[in-house]
């Protein structure tokens, strides 16, 4: 189980090649979020990203490791990326490794719902209006949410 | 002492991102503490004006009631917005 935050970019295929290896591993799934250039009606420029350092590695690993006691998994890796970031940038990479595809794919939709709504990243746009804070979604809330009926 | 943070439009609007701060006699919880903050007036209404401010006490989410002793880190933040 890994979790990183950091200003770089990330290359997946050379992260999900650290699951390789591992002859239990039968499913890899992987979820890559990527900078959108219009949010909103808005035209994104730019964006940058703050967090809390610290809590942010304390959330994420809390939650991958309740992903860990809900789903039989045998590996997981969130990278989360903060800084300034442009339109089609890389943002943020979910891969959870297990022995069959379902809990791979339940766990990853679960660390990512879970992310969006408790690990404290912030995320300011520069749009062709101006600068402004995002604001949280209610959907991110209720995708997050569904998973306390599961 | 409190260390307390302040992040993202908070962090702007008070202009600046962390103080040390003496455990004001009579602070006893996180509502306290955003009530004590708020009366030093101008951009500090945000700590009871804004909507859905979040606040953490020593990295954990934490609640309006929930108890602040002497050393802790406490932080106020608006909703997440990452991933």
């Amino acid at each position: 189980m890994s979790v990183r935050i950091q200003e770089a970019d990330f290359d997946l295929g050379k992260e999900l090649a650290e699951f390789h290896g591992d002859p239990r591993i039968g499913a890899v799934v992987a979820f890559v979020g990527l900078v959108r250039d219009s949010n909103d009606a808005a035209r994104i420029l730019e964006m940058t990203l703050e967090h809390y350092p610290g809590m942010t590695e304390k959330a994420l690993a809390a939650i991958v490791s309740e992903a860990g006691q809900r789903w039989s998994i045998i590996d997981a890796l969130v990278i989360h990326r903060v800084g300034r970031l442009r339109p089609t940038d890389r943002i943020v990479a979910v891969a959870v490794a297990a022995e069959h595809r379902g809990a791979a794919f339940d766990a990853g939709e679960f660390i990512i719902d879970q992310l969006k709504t408790r690990a404290p990243f912030w995320k300011r746009e520069l749009t062709t209006a101006g600068a402004r804070w995002v604001e949280a979604r209610e959907t991110d809330e209720q995708a997050s949410e569904r998973w306390q009926m599961g | 002492m409190l260390k307390i943070l302040y992040f993202a439009h908070l962090r702007e609007a008070l202009g600046q991102g962390d103080e040390n701060l003496p455990l004001p006699s009579g602070v006893g919880d996180v509502a306290a503490l955003r009530r004590y903050l708020a009366d030093r007036g101008g951009p500090w209404h945000h700590l009871l004006t804004a909507r859905n401010l979040r606040c953490a006490i020593n990295q954990e989410m934490a609640r309006s009631d929930s108890a602040i002793a002497d050393g802790d880190e406490v932080a106020f933040f608006p909703p997440v917005t990452g991933g």
